[in-house]
Formats: C-alpha cells, sequence, structure tokens
C-alpha cells in the first residue's frame, strides 16, 4: 500500500508513546489499532486533544470520560457516539470529515472497498482513525503486552502506579516496545524519562522502577 | 451649566388606559385561575402585589409572606415574573393596535394613544374610549379605566380617578382640553413620585399641585432645577413628555396548520420544510438568528406535545424540520404519548440573537463551524440522543459520576457551572481513590468469585469478608482467573434513609497477567463495574 510517509503531518503525542509509534508520533491520515487497552487508546487521543482538537469516540458505550479527564482530553472537544447502530461506515466517514482523531470499536465486518474509502478520506482529511481491538488492515498496531500495578497488597491498600511493556508493531513487521508508567502516558510524572534511558529495542531491564513483577499478558 | 427644556410646551391630547393590578391579571390569566383567587404574587419573600379578593382579607403590597398568609386563610402564592407581564400584555397592546395606530407601552398595564386622530375618526373621545373598552372586553379584559387629558401624566392621574365614578358608569374619565390644570389642582404632591422634592415642597408651606403650578416657572427653575422645572410643567398639566408610538414587532413564530390531520412523520417533515424555511428567512430579515426554539406540536384529539430545543450555534431551516422529526420520535416510540394525528406545529424563537453577533468571520470561523455541521449530520442520521458529550458529575459509583449530554443541549462554550459541577465538588464518602479505570461498563457485568476451596465469597451483614478470594471470573470470557492481589471490601451505602438506597462492597482485584478489575458485591451477587484494561 502506498504509505502515507511522505507528506503526512505528525500530530502532538505524549512522548512515551512517540518513542514507538513509527515515524515518531501520530500520523495524520494513518490508522492505528490498539489491542486490548483503553488506557492506551486515551492516552493517543490525549496528545492531540490537549493542543485543542476535536475527538470523537464511536462504539464505546464503556468509554470512561472521567478516565479521559485524567488523561488531559478536553471533555468539551469530545463527543461520543455510543452506538451508530448499522450505520456505523457513514458515521465515521462524516466524523473522519470534521474531526481530528476518531477513536472506534473494530468493525465486525467491512468489505476491502469500504475499508479503502474510508483510507482514502483518512488520507485527505488528515485525521487519525484508531481502532480499539486488533485489526488487520491498520498501518500499526498497539498493545499492552505486560502490566504490573503497585499499591494493592492482599486485602489491603489501593492501585496506585501501573507500569507497562507496550510494544507496537510496524507496517514492515518490526516490533518496537517501551516500558512506561501509567503516569508518563498522563503526563503527570514527576521527571518524565531521560530521552535514552528506558530504550526502545529488546532486552530492558526498565521494570525494576518497583518490584518488578511483570507478567506475561494472556 | 444651563440644559434648556422645550420651549414651546404644547400639550397632546392623550388617552390613557390602565388595567389595574395588571401583574395578577397576567398570573391569573396564564395559570387559568378563578378571577375571585386570593392572590399573591411574591417577589424576594414580600408580597409584590395581590389580588382584589386578597386585599380584603388585609394583605398589602411589601407585606412577608408569611404574614400575609397569616391573615388570609386559602391564599395562592406565586413567584412575580416580570416577564410573565410582558408577555401577556403583548395580546393588549396588539388588539388594540388593530384598531387605532401610535400605542405606546409605558409599563405593562399602562399605555397611552394620540387621541386627536381616533377621536377624529369615531366621532369624540368619549366614543374613542368607548371602542377601547369595547375592543379589550372582547379578548376578555374588563377591567379597563380610561384617562383622556392634555398629555400623558394629567391623563394616568385622570384614568385612575375613575375609582370615583359609579360602578354602573363606563369607566372613562374625560377632561376637556385646557381643563387639566384645573384637574390637577387639587391632587397632593406625592402623584409626582419624587420624594425628595415633595418633602422640600411641603416645608415650604406647598400642598397640592395647584399650589406648585401656581408659582412662577422661572423661579421654580431657579430654585429646583431642572428636576424641579419638569415637575412643575407637569402640576401645570403641561407634560413635556409626548406619545412616541412604538412599531409593531415583526411576528416571528411561525404556526403551521394541516388539515386534515398528518399521521406519518416523513409527511410532516416534507410539509414542515417550506414553513421552516419561511421561519428562518422571516429571522433572518429581521437580523436576528434563534438559538433556541420552542416547538409545540398539537394534535386531533388536543394533545400537546412542547419542548424547547437549544442549538449549539442557531438554528437554519433543516435544523428546525430535525427538531420537530426528533420530538416527535423521541428517545424510544412511546416517547412523546401522541396518539392522533398532527394538526398543528407552532414554532417560536425562544431565544434570539443579533445575526451580527454570529456572522461568520472573514476566513471563516475555522474548523468549529465544520464541527457543527458534520455532527448535526450525524444527529440527523441517529437522533439528536445520539450524538453525546460528557461531563463528570458527582457520585460514587463510577457510572453515575459520567453524565452524557446530547450535542446542543448545553451551548458550546458556555462555562456555567451547572448541578453536575456542583455535585462534583462534594465529597461523596465512598468514592474511588487512585487512577480511573479507562473501561467503566455502562451496564455492570455479572462475576464470580470463590475461595480457595471454590465456595462462593460473601460479605456478612457486619461486614466481614467469609474468606479471601482467590479465583474469579469476570466479562464474557467466562474463564477463571487466580486473583493475584485484592483489596476490600470497601462499603457503599447510598441512601441508607430510603428503603430505594443501595448498600454495596466494592474489591479491587488484580489478576494474574496483570490488569486489574473493580467488582461490585450488591445482595450476594457479584458485578464488574469497570476494568483498568
Amino acid at each position: 500500500m502506498q504509505a502515507s510517509t511522505l507528506a503526512s503531518r505528525c500530530m502532538p503525542t505524549v512522548p512515551a508513546l512517540a518513542r514507538i509509534l513509527p515515524g515518531g508520533g501520530l500520523q495524520s491520515g494513518s490508522s492505528y489499532a490498539v489491542r486490548n487497552s483503553a488506557t492506551l487508546a486515551m492516552a493517543l487521543l490525549a496528545g492531540p486533544s490537549a493542543t485543542g482538537a476535536w475527538c470523537c469516540v464511536i462504539g464505546v458505550p464503556d468509554f470512561s470520560a472521567e478516565a479521559a479527564q485524567g488523561f488531559g482530553i478536553n471533555l468539551e472537544r469530545l463527543i461520543l457516539i455510543p452506538d451508530p447502530g448499522s450505520q456505523w461506515l457513514s458515521v465515521t466517514a462524516a466524523l473522519v470529515d470534521v474531526v481530528s482523531i476518531v477513536l472506534v470499536r473494530t468493525p465486525e465486518h467491512l468489505a476491502p472497498t469500504e475499508w479503502a474509502r474510508l483510507k482514502a478520506r483518512l488520507r485527505q482529511r488528515g485525521a487519525a482513525l484508531i481502532t480499539l481491538g486488533s485489526w488487520k488492515q491498520s498501518d500499526s498496531t498497539l498493545g499492552v503486552a505486560e502490566s504490573a500495578w503497585e499499591g494493592l497488597g492482599a486485602g489491603s491498600g489501593h492501585l496506585r502506579k501501573r507500569r507497562m511493556k507496550i510494544t507496537a508493531t510496524q507496517p514492515s513487521g518490526r516490533l518496537r516496545h517501551a516500558y512506561v508508567g501509567l503516569a508518563e502516558l498522563q503526563g503527570t510524572a514527576d521527571g518524565t524519562v531521560l530521552p535514552g534511558a528506558p530504550s526502545l529495542g529488546d532486552g530492558d531491564p526498565a521494570g525494576s522502577l518497583f518490584e518488578p513483577r511483570l507478567m506475561k499478558s494472556s | 451649566m444651563r440644559s434648556t427644556l422645550p420651549a414651546a410646551p404644547t400639550a397632546t391630547r392623550t388617552l390613557m388606559f390602565w388595567c389595574p393590578d395588571w401583574p395578577v391579571t397576567a398570573a391569573l390569566r396564564e395559570h387559568a385561575l378563578p378571577a375571585d383567587t386570593a392572590l399573591v404574587l411574591v417577589d424576594r419573600g414580600e408580597v409584590f402585589a395581590c389580588s382584589p379578593a386578597a386585599r380584603q382579607d388585609g394583605v398589602r403590597r411589601g407585606l412577608r409572606i408569611r404574614e400575609a398568609q397569616a391573615r388570609s386563610t386559602g391564599l395562592v402564592s406565586l413567584a412575580y415574573d416580570a416577564s410573565l407581564d410582558e408577555r401577556a400584555f403583548e395580546p393588549v397592546t396588539a388588539a388594540v393596535e388593530t384598531i387605532m395606530p401610535g400605542v405606546q407601552v409605558i409599563r405593562p398595564g399602562l399605555c397611552a394613544i394620540r387621541v386627536k386622530g381616533p377621536a377624529r375618526y369615531y366621532g369624540s373621545e368619549e366614543k374613542t374610549a368607548g371602542v377601547v373598552v369595547d375592543t379589550l372586553a372582547a379578548i376578555g379584559l374588563t377591567d379597563v379605566r380610561i384617562g383622556v387629558a392634555d398629555g400623558p401624566f394629567a391623563a394616568e392621574q385622570a384614568a385612575r380617578a375613575t375609582d370615583q365614578l359609579d360602578d354602573d358608569a363606563a369607566p372613562v374619565v374625560v377632561i376637556p382640553p385646557g381643563g387639566s390644570p384645573w384637574f390637577l389642582s387639587s391632587y397632593p404632591l406625592e402623584v409626582l413620585e419624587q420624594p425628595k422634592l415633595t418633602v422640600l415642597l411641603k416645608r415650604l408651606g406647598i400642598r397640592s399641585l395647584g399650589d406648585f403650578a401656581a408659582l412662577r416657572a422661572s423661579d421654580v427653575r431657579n430654585r429646583f432645577g431642572l428636576e424641579g422645572a419638569v415637575a412643575h410643567r407637569q402640576a401645570g398639566g403641561l407634560d413635556h413628555h409626548d406619545v412616541v408610538a412604538r412599531t409593531p414587532p415583526p411576528q416571528l413564530d411561525a404556526v403551521a396548520d394541516f388539515e386534515p390531520p398528518l399521521a406519518r412523520i416523513d409527511q410532516l417533515a416534507f410539509t414542515m420544510r417550506t414553513k421552516a424555511a419561511a421561519f428562518i428567512d422571516t429571522l433572518r430579515g429581521a437580523g436576528l438568528v434563534c438559538t433556541a426554539l420552542h416547538v409545540s406540536l398539537h394534535t386531533e384529539s388536543g394533545e400537546v406535545s412542547a419542548r424547547r430545543w437549544q442549538h449549539p450555534r442557531w438554528f437554519d431551516a433543516d435544523d428546525v424540520v430535525d427538531r420537530v422529526r426528533w420530538q416527535l420520535q423521541g428517545a424510544n416510540a412511546s416517547d412523546h404519548g401522541l396518539t392522533s394525528g398532527i394538526t398543528r406545529v407552532h414554532l417560536v424563537p425562544d431565544v434570539v440573537e443579533d445575526l451580527g453577533d454570529h456572522a461568520d468571520g472573514l476566513w471563516g470561523t475555522g474548523p468549529d463551524e465544520s464541527i457543527h455541521h458534520g455532527l448535526a449530520r450525524v444527529q440527523s442520521m441517529l437522533g439528536h440522543s445520539a450524538v453525546l458529550t460528557a461531563v463528570i458529575a458527582g457520585g460514587r459509583l463510577l457510572a453515575d459520576r459520567r453524565v452524557l449530554i446530547p450535542w446542543g443541549d448545553v451551548p458550546a462554550g458556555s462555562q456555567s457551572p451547572g448541578p453536575p459541577a456542583r455535585e462534583r465538588d462534594q465529597p461523596w464518602p465512598g468514592r474511588l481513590p487512585g487512577p480511573a479505570p479507562a473501561t467503566v461498563f455502562a451496564d455492570p457485568r455479572p462475576a464470580v468469585v470463590v475461595d480457595a476451596r471454590g465456595n462462593p465469597v460473601d460479605v456478612d451483614p457486619r461486614g466481614l469478608l467469609s474468606a479471601d478470594p482467590a479465583f474469579f471470573s469476570a466479562g464474557s470470557d467466562g474463564g477463571q482467573r487466580p486473583v493475584h492481589s485484592w483489596a476490600g471490601p470497601w462499603p457503599i451505602s447510598e441512601r441508607w434513609w430510603d428503603p430505594k438506597g443501595r448498600a454495596l462492597h466494592r474489591f479491587q482485584l488484580v489478576d494474574q497477567s496483570g490488569s486489574a478489575w473493580l467488582l461490585l458485591l450488591e445482595d450476594h451477587a457479584w458485578w464488574v463495574e469497570a476494568s483498568y484494561d
């Protein structure tokens, strides 16, 4: 597929994610699939929303507005369409025309021709599409491979901090990953991580910030 | 500095008609109460106006509401609404304007008309007054007083003087031309409504308007300044006010009648299209845009469905048709509760703003304009309540803290702290600490939590856990997940004083894969409230 690398703009992205995304950030006109994490999808919305871009969430009735606010998403510029019903494609296409980022639940069925038209529209309008759930046609797939929580014991405490290993698959099939904390995604970390410290590539022991209980995600 | 009065004071023969106790009359008409109701209108805890029945019981203006209720049992009290006065007086003005031009509304309930022209047309000033009384009687307004004199001030006093007439005489007092000074001469100074001047004049030994008018104009002017000179002229029956006729406002609302009644929404939408375009064109012609619209639908069997619609920008013709359609469709089929065909659609612009305030910039108003268009399109596809914006409200359960508002119900950019924002600042004991979960299930999903031996985990009435949770299944996949770490039970009791209140226990669980879940235990049943995915 003719990639949109040539003339595509980069949208502002949370630094922790910009490091592993192809092209160094959210590219307008591209599509991203987030495999298993609404948190990650919100972190992708947060960067553009904080700079005044309009976001739209289609077909995700369980989207938590409170968590979105925690990520710095401007709720006044967030449109929710929990139930587009059978008009998924026309609603998504109509919103791709006007908003910068559209977050959708992966459609159950989308004909290749329809996807090609939606893709062309995305590129023309300079919007980015994020699908929640894995989707082969997307330019890049992100997911939380490992996750660990701090603060919860056996019957005591409450969830405080989270560390995640986030992987991003490039269109070429190359896999990049990064270890990030939830606070980094929310942009509230005290010292945002040094550029080189939790590096890309393999064999990174950065999970030692607290008790390394990173577990393989099922 | 010398400011000057108009040089040649010429009196304008004026007809003044006055509806006594207009706020009360308006409230009685608005709420369809019988005329002999003991009614008071309350403004800031005090009686603002009272009906004759209440007055007979000793209720007076300025009484505290408790005192008024003590004096008159069976007192009906309503909040005073100044805009209601204006609104209810509008048909009265319109009715008089159909028979004679040049009506000036001094305040709701009191109107001035230049009487020279109508008097020539109807034959005399008395006959003109009679015509006004008959016209107002035809719209159901029986208590009207009319005074005719030289100038508005004298005419108003003449209208008030109708109290002294016999009951069966027509409530009309006509002071012959040039007779106003004589008519006013016996009035006390208080009618000038200038308290400081009145006190001063009384100390000087001047008790009535006649005494005051007898002073030389230049002396009054030198001693009391401009206000004194104006009052002096009024006392002498020469009013510097002239009757300034109002221009009747353009008719902005639109009514569409259907005969035979329409039973299908698409028929109605199709027919309304031209009507809505004409409605919007009228507004545009008056240099206005409508930002809030009142739509009422009348059916053949007399039902009325009325609703106020707001628009994030302003209504155009398609938006109006959409609102009519949505009002009929409602959120579900039974929403509007109408059982027969639509006979009439009434569109009233509720809030109009100047077109200039909403004009597009030289290069358009940027992306927001296209957002409004795009969302309006989606709304017309899916319905008004399918496109939502979220507001964080107060509450203990996560689903309560999310309030979804249809796009356009709160105008974009209005930062008014509504009830959600006020509620949010309350303490809400029992709310969730730590980071908010990203997925909050709109409908909680059933879950199962068991201990190491496979028995269901429960909490006894004293809030003690039967056993530590060891395995749980959450969501649709149904697989048993081992509990890695957990916390709870955190009791939440909502409205414990109310039988409908809820008592729940909340748990946080982390499974072996590192995903965290928020579970609720209510009435021995487990539910997944949210997931930290």
